[in-house]
This record gives structure tokens, sequence and C-alpha cells, in this order.
């Protein structure tokens, strides 16, 4: 495999890939440890119909607008979330497994009636994402990243998903102090006077939007399997808050790496003559990382539970 | 059309299906129920997500054998194989490991699909044109379906249900009061696995009508909607299969009516409708009786206020209590009290009083609880109690005193 090859065809795939798995597995962290993890998947479900309305208003399948479509989507469902589960006396899950189904239900459905034949915009893409199709069309090597012309043509998603998990790792930055108090001790943060709620749900913001910035690129079973596998499977290799969090970023990295490596040129080792889904690869890669944490991960075992023989 | 297809009348297959339809809501809606009180909802988001990678492997095996890939049946196998499996994961995942629940259950919905992806592209490029057909399985389709998949359907619906009437009772007390189980005699493992092994068996008939990724939406909707009925744990599973087993027929017949609408969103938002006017409408429970209930209750505070302050022979200002005295036949315009008003103002002030000594005195101290400024004092002691209360309570005194 030459530059000349490799830099425009899966540079870029790989390198979005990675960082969208980077961007969903630091909030991951925490979604974890806070018994949210499903909000990513409830969040992936509700972008849909957010982003087939932004389309039917603006024309285009515009990256800004989709994003914008997609925030909202998000923003409605955790309003409509907590108004079922406060007014209606429903317990969480079930309120989300409610508004996240019907909201999915009707993205579908406005995407089957409206006519979208002429614009790459169909469930399937929504659930697998695009990622191979990420190439850079300009590049000729290794040579063509000191090249500004050719660096001009960059897929836009990788720009998007980079600076999304340089937001994220900045954010993190930023709040760890109060975010770790709070996941660990609500009542304890509270009285230190960590705003626990605001913190709470701006968790869940900015979860959305990773979530969103990552699902243009690469589709919800990348932002799901990545906001909850890596995280799961740090839990399950040690008790430090710090280093769950950079366990989780290895994991992530090494599931997109290895998964889209894989799926590119797994079944050509194997014999075969066509890749495989590189999103559904690396949800699966994810998938194995953590059942090996969970056989071996030295602390995955409740703290006081007796470690199975 | 529309008629038609509620009456039947859309020929044969069309028929087998709104009826499978049908059988599948009311089953989904009667497992969801005790799946909802268990609160596991969202475990059967994994069962059904882990079909995928089954049905991709059944066809494969299925064509490497020589057969069709499509045959229905070997593919409901597989899918139900998979599924069992993705169940055990998450069961595994929770019992084994310290990750909660929601993350097992994320973990494996995430990975078993994404390997169902996977599969799917294998499938794509190993015979060219003879996949068509398996994504119908993400959301459902039942144009052009087979007579002899129809009939499977509407049998396994039957079946399913069969299974849900026979195990109504362990399963309605074990989602209730699960110790209160364990110590009659019912063995709680048992039924949990059996509530799960149901939910396999809605999801797996419903993969064809609703698909994979909304077929929890018939297992959640129902139920929560019914929820809002009633607090019977026996009334609710009745209420959430016949909500279920509606958004199926009325569903099934809008999606054989208007071209290209899906089948399982169609039938999913009909779910939808229902607990949207569950939401609001219900009785009890329901938003509107909610603000109907406050609005009651901010009239009472107002009307006693008003009632108070007239025996005290202050003046009330507050409009809103105006209006509701006057409304009541209790002041004027102006208002000064009517005669009416002003026996009922004595009695208000007279029962405070009561309520007074009540909460002075230990004797009544379980009724002195029960004092929140609007109770009627009649309705908390007999008779004779009141008349002990006014004993206590002495003759008449200057207003002063008090």
């Amino acid at each position: 495999m030459t530059g000349a090859e490799f830099v425009p065809l899966s540079l870029t795939p790989l390198l979005t890939g990675m960082f969208a798995a980077v961007a969903c597995a630091l909030p991951g962290n925490f979604l974890v440890l806070r018994r949210q993890a499903l909000i990513g998947d409830a969040i992936s479900h509700v972008v849909l119909p957010g982003i087939v309305v932004a389309f039917l208003f603006t024309g285009t399948v515009a990256a800004s607008a989709m994003m914008l479509g997609a925030a909202g989507a998000a923003i409605i469902a955790v309003i409509l979330i907590e108004t079922i589960r406060r007014l209606g006396k429903i317990e969480p899950g079930a309120a989300m497994g409610v508004i996240f189904t019907a909201m999915f239900a009707g993205g579908v459905l406005l995407l089957e009636q409206s006519d979208t034949s002429s614009v790459h915009l169909d469930v399937e893409h929504a659930l697998y994402g695009n990622l191979e199709s990420l190439i850079w069309l300009d590049a000729v090597g290794w040579g063509s990243l000191l090249d500004p012309t050719a660096l001009a043509s960059l897929p836009s998603e990788l720009l998007r998903v980079s600076l999304a998990t340089l937001g994220m790792a900045l954010l993190l930055w930023i709040f760890w102090r109060p975010l770790k108090l709070s996941t660990f001790d609500e009542g304890f943060a509270a009285t230190l006077g960590v705003p626990v709620r605001a913190l709470g749900l701006g968790l869940v913001i900015v979860s959305a939007l990773a979530a969103v910035a990552a699902f243009d690129a690469v589709g919800s079973i990348i932002v799901i399997a990545m906001f909850i596998c890596p995280p799961a499977a740090a839990r399950l290799v040690t008790n430090d808050l710090g280093r769950q969090v950079a366990w989780s970023v290895v994991f992530a990295l090494l599931s997109a790496g290895a998964g889209y490596i894989l799926a590119g040129y797994g079944p050509l080792w194997l014999g075969g003559t066509h890749a495989v889904s590189a999103a559904g690869m690396i949800a699966t890669v994810s998938g194995i990382i953590l059942a090996i944490a969970a056989l071996i991960g030295p602390c995955r075992n409740r703290v006081g539970a007796v470690p199975a023989a | 059309m529309f008629v038609d297809a509620l009456t039947f009348g859309l020929g044969y297959n069309a028929t087998l299906v709104t009826i499978g339809a049908i059988l599948l809501g009311i089953s989904a809606g009667v497992t969801g129920t005790f799946l909802f009180l268990r609160k596991r909802a969202l475990v059967s988001d994994a069962i059904s997500h882990a079909t995928l990678p089954g049905i991709g492997l059944a066809f494969i095996l299925m064509v490497a054998l020589g057969g069709d890939g499509r045959s229905l049946p070997g593919l409901l196998v597989g899918s139900a194989i998979s599924a069992s499996l993705g169940l055990l994961a998450v069961t595994w995942l929770t019992t084994r490991t310290r990750l909660g629940e929601d993350a097992a259950i994320g973990a494996v919905l995430s990975v078993f699909f994404g390997a169902g992806v996977v599969l799917l592209t294998v499938i794509q490029t190993m015979t060219s044109g003879r996949q068509a057909g398996l994504e119908d399985f993400l959301l459902g389709a039942t144009a052009g379906m087979l007579y002899s998949e129809a009939v499977m359907i509407a049998v396994g619906g039957a079946v399913v249900l069969l299974l849900v009437l026979l195990l109504r009772r362990p399963m309605t007390l074990v989602a209730f009061d699960p110790e209160f189980a364990a110590s009659s005699g019912v063995r709680t493992n048992s039924i949990d696995l059996a509530i799960m092994g149901l939910v396999l068996g809605v999801t797996v008939v419903g993969l064809k009508i609703v698909g994979l990724i909304l077929i929890i939406a018939l297992l959640i909707i129902p139920p929560v909607a019914a929820r809002f009925w009633s607090d019977r744990a026996d009334r609710v599973p009745i209420i959430a299969g016949a909500l279920g087993g509606l958004s199926g027929w009325i569903g099934t017949a809008l999606s054989a009516t208007v071209p290209d609408l899906p089948t399982g969103p169609i039938i999913v938002l009909t779910a939808f409708a229902a607990f949207i006017v569950s939401f609001l409408f219900a009785p009890g429970r329901g938003v509107l009786s909610a603000v109907l209930r406050y609005i009651a209750f901010q009239r009472r505070v107002h009307v006693r206020q008003g009632l108070l302050a007239i025996a005290q022979g202050q003046p009330v200002y507050e409009p809103l209590t105006r209006r509701l005295l006057t409304r009541a036949g209790l002041a004027h315009a102006d208002g000064v009290a009517t005669d009416a008003g002003q026996a009922r103002a004595a009695k208000a002030l007279r029962d405070e009083a009561r309520w007074d000594v009540v909460r002075r005195h230990e004797a009544f101290a379980g009724t002195a609880a029960l004092y929140d400024g609007l109770r009627e004092i009649e309705s908390v002691l007999t008779r004779d109690q009141i008349a002990e209360v006014d004993r206590l309570l002495g003759g008449p005194r200057e207003a002063t005193s008090g």
C-alpha cells in the first residue's frame, strides 16, 4: 500500500472515524458512570427527523442546516422526555423509549414521503454513515499534507469532527473537577456549591453536540457504540477516573483504526474482493474490546463482590 | 379504500397481514406492560437490534447450503438465536461485571447491530441481486409478502398471544410485587426469563411487519399509554393490549392504503397518537385532569381565605377571590358579604378555632396531622368528638382574646 493510494482514499476516512470515536468516547465516560449511557442511543435516533426537516426547509444537504436541524431535534426530544417524565410520572427509561421511537418513526415517514431521491439522504445513510465516501480528491501522496491547495479540498467532515474532539477535550479539561465530583457524589458536590443540575444538563447537551457532529460523518451505529463501548471497557480496566478517560481514548482510537482497516482490507486478505461496512466493523471491534475487558479486565467486578472463580 | 383496509376488504394476503399485526400489537402491549412494570423496558431495544446478525448469518448459511436465502422461517430462527445471545450478553455484563444495565444494553445493541451491518455488506457483495429484502427487516415491509409468510406471521402472533394469556397471572404477580411473588412460591427468575422469551417472540414475529428498529416502540408505547388510564395491575395489561392491537390494525390499514408508507413507522405513530390522547385526556393521571384538579384546589383556597377575611371583618381585595365569592352567592359585587356568606364565614372561623384546639390537644394528635387549612372538620371527626372540641373551646368570648 503506497502513499499515493492510501492518502487520498483511506487517510481522511480513517482520521474522521478516529476523531468521531474520541469525540463520543470522552463524554461517554461520564454518561456510563452516571447510568445515562442510553442517552447516546436516544439522541442518535431523534436527529433523523431533525435532519429531514432541515432538508425539507432548505432543500439542500448543507452541513450547517443539517447540524441545526439535528441539534434542534435533540433539544426538543430532551424537553419532551422531561415533560413526560415529570407530568406523567413515568420512569425515565420508558419515557425515553416513547419519544425516541416516535421521533425516529416520524423521521422515516417524512423521508419516505418527501422527494429525497436527488440527494444522498436515506435511512441507511443515517444508520451506517458514509465513512468510505470521505475521499480526499486532490491528494496525490503523503506530500499533499504540506500542500495548501490540496489541503483546502479536505472533506469538511474531517474538520468538523476534529473541532468537535478538540472542543470535548477542552470542556472536559475546564470542568474536570466539578464534573468528577458531581458524578461520584452529587450531594457532596452540591454542598460545595457545584451547580449539579446545570452540570448534568450541560453534559447531556454537550453529548448531543458530539453525537450530532459525529453522526453526519459516521452514522448512528458508531455514535452509539463509541459513547458506550470504549468507556465501559475502560471502566473495567481501572478504578481511577483520569486513567479511565485515557484508556477510553485508546480503546476508541483502536476500534476506529482497526475497524476501518479490517473493513477495508480484511476481506482482501481473506480472498474477497469487496470491502465491508466500516461503521459496522468499527462497532464490532469496540464490542470485541469490551468483551475482552469484561473477561480479563483487572477491575471488572463490583466493589465488594466475590470475584468469579 | 381505507375503510376497505380496515374491514379486511383488500384481499387474502392483506387480511392475514392485518390480523397478524393486530395479534402482534395485542401481544406486544401485554408483554410490554410486564417489562415496563419491571422497569426493564429498554432491554427490548438490545434484543431487537441483536436480531440483525442472526438474520445475516442465516441468509449466508442457507445460501451456502444451496437453499433460498430469503426463506422466512430460516431467517426468523437465525434472528431468534442471535437475539437470545444478545439477551445473554446483557445479563452477563450486568451480573458479572460492574457495568450498569444501561451500558450493557447500549453496548449489546450497537455491537450486534454493527456486526449485522457488516454481514449485510458481505451479503451485498456475495451474490449480487439476491440480497434484496433483508433491509426490509430494519423498518418492516408488508407489501409483496408471500402467502406463506403472511400465514406464518398470523400464526406466530396467535401463538405469542396465547402464551401471554397463559402466563398472565404469574407475570402480573412478579411485575407488581416480586418479593411477595417469591414468598408465595413463584419462581421469579423463571418468570423474568419467560417475559424476556415473550419479548423475543414479539420481536421475531414483528420483524417483517414493524422492523427491528421500531419493534421496541410497540413494547413500550402502549403500556406507557395504558398506565395513564388505570392504577390496577390487572387492567393495565388489558388496556395496553387493546391499544397495541388498535395501533396494529389502523397502522396496517393506513399503510396498505397510501403508497410508499412503510408499515412500521405508521404503526408506531398510530400508537404514539394513542399515547398523546392518554397523556392529555386520561382521567386521574392525564395532564388535563391534573390541570382541572389544580384549578379546583386553587378555588377552594381562595374561597376559604375570602371567607376567613370576611369573618374577621377585613375587606377582600384579591380579584379572583372576589369573583369566586360573588359567583357562589357569598358576596355582592362590591365585596360585601351576603347573609349566606356571613353564615359560611362564621362557620369557617369557628372551624379554624376547632382545628386550633385539635392541634393543641394530644388526644387528637392523629387527626391534627390531617390539617391542611382546607379540610372540613366534619370529615375527620365524629359528632361526639366535635362536641368535645367545642367543650374545650369554651363559650363565646371577646374577639380580641382569641
